[in-house]
């Protein structure tokens, strides 16, 4: 296996009595698509946000890039996480050029010039170059996500991470962010991508986690989760999304 | 004294309280009033901007102790009136050595409790700007100090310019209890000019001017809530 640059290492996370995580084990490659599907509420959105420490987990261990996080611990190698959200979050009082460059900017220490270059490339990749001094909310559901996810790559992160993408948005939408995912992952760039879009899965990811009731209950290649599925939990949830 | 009996009834309404010939005597000593009034008002607005900005972000993200001291505060300041704290200020304080102008004393009470009310407002808006803003500044791994200056306090002030606005109309209007410490405010020269004159023109002069100068500034406060309800659909 490439070298690791995710590790978790038999994560708990509970929410007061409820427990999302229970001992999860994940380890993902450099350069690896790992795609995490599973019901909801089975701890999937859980365990990327445990990731880059949005949530903090309560036990276990979490390595990124050799460093642990979390637990108390203040690291600077979770600005090489990014993370592209369900609800977009873009900073609705910044155009979506200045949402792009802040990043560089106030993290990297890049000039705004510098950053606003960077950013005009990367808006140019998603196909939003029109779009560079209007504000998110001039943006449709599709454009904003584009907007986010190259937010996150003007970090340059070695690990992104896609909570939900295109959940959001409407089904005419969904294809646009897709595809730029798509060819995202031809870029070398780790992606960990939490979905219910089984066809991207079964077409980009190089391993697929299935998760249920806060665990990882099957993972292996696309082929073999999609073609022979081995526990009767998968095959029910892989039924009840793939029927119709 | 018949004469002068007799003399009283034939002094109409528009003699007493609207004199034109008392107006334009006084009109200057109300004038110099209203500057003392807004420099106090100003003063106390920008300092309780400041100190409330301050307190909401102890409050919301200091560890135990400070985060305590900021409630007490806000809440002790939100319930003394600011007439018994601007006596406290201004007499009692100089029994254990703090001597304060009445300008001194009058800017501290008005902003001591306007950056307590203020707190509040920003609380608020700070609570009121999504999570999800706060998590995409952690996930792009800006500092503490960036993720408020670059991403929630932008929007948190945008929310809270209407309560913020009518604090300030609240501080301007308490400008007036600083005649109480012999402040020459807008109130005080008035009611002084209204003993020169013998004439209460002079106190009518004030209230028109008082709501001359904030009115403006009430209805600004409709056009935001307005303009920020608009938005928010």
């Amino acid at each position: 296996m490439m070298r690791p640059i995710i590790e978790m290492k038999n994560v708990v996370k509970s929410f007061g009595v409820f427990k999302a995580l229970h001992g999860v084990d994940l380890r993902v490659g450099e350069g690896e698509i790992v795609v995490v599907i599973g019901p909801s509420g089975s701890g999937k959105s859980t365990l990327i946000r445990c990731i880059n420490q949005l949530e903090e987990h309560n036990d276990g261990e979490i390595i990124v890039d050799g460093a642990e996080v979390g637990r108390g611990r203040k690291s600077t190698v979770l600005t090489e996480v990014g993370m592209v959200f369900q609800s977009f979050n873009l900073f609705p009082h910044m155009t979506v050029l200045r949402n792009v460059a802040l990043g560089p900017v106030r993290v990297r220490g890049l000039s705004w010039g510098a950053a606003e270059e960077r950013a005009q490339r990367l808006l140019t990749r998603v196909g939003l170059e029109d779009h560079v001094e209007k504000y998110p909310a001039q943006l449709s559901g599709g454009q904003q996500q584009r907007v986010g996810i190259a937010r996150a790559l003007a970090m340059e992160p070695k690990v992104l991470l896609f909570d939900e993408p295109t959940s959001a948005l409407d089904p005419e939408m969904v294809g646009e962010v897709l595809d730029v995912m798509q060819q995202l992952a031809k870029t070398g760039v780790t992606m960990v991508v939490v979905t219910h879009e089984m066809g991207f899965a079964r077409k980009v990811a190089d391993r697929v986690v299935f998760m249920d009731g806060g665990r990882i209950v099957e993972e292996g290649p696309p082929d073999e989760i999609f073609n022979s599925p081995r526990d009767p939990r998968l095959r029910s949830f892989l039924q009840a999304v793939l029927s119709h | 004294m018949v004469t002068n009996v007799e003399a009283l009834p034939v002094m109409s309404i528009f003699d007493t309280f609207l004199n034109w010939k008392v107006f334009v005597q006084t009109l200057p000593l109300l004038l110099s009033g209203l500057t003392t009034t807004l420099t106090l008002g100003v003063t106390a607005i920008v300092l309780g901007f400041i100190g409330g900005l301050i307190l909401a972000l102890l409050r919301l993200y200091a560890s135990s102790p400070l985060r305590q001291i900021a409630v007490a505060y806000i809440d002790i300041f939100r319930s003394i009136p600011i007439l018994v704290l601007l006596v406290v200020i201004y007499y009692a304080l100089p029994f254990v050595g703090l001597r304060l102008s009445p300008f001194g004393a009058a800017a501290s009470a008005l902003s001591l409790v306007s950056a307590a009310y203020s707190a509040e407002i920003f609380r608020a808006g700070i609570e009121a700007v999504p999570r999800g803003q706060f998590e995409a500044a952690r996930a792009l791994g800006l500092s503490p100090w960036r993720r408020m200056s670059d991403v929630v306090l932008p929007q948190a002030l945008r929310i809270v310019i209407p309560p913020i606005t009518s604090n300030s109309i609240n501080v301007m209007k308490d400008t007036a209890l600083a005649s109480v410490v012999a402040m020459p405010d807008l109130l005080k020269q008035a009611t002084q000019a209204q003993a020169l004159a013998a004439n209460p023109t002079p106190l009518i002069s004030a209230a028109i001017i008082y709501i001359l100068i904030l009115m403006p500034l009430v209805r600004l406060v409709g056009v935001f809530e307005k303009r920020l309800a608009v938005r928010g659909r």
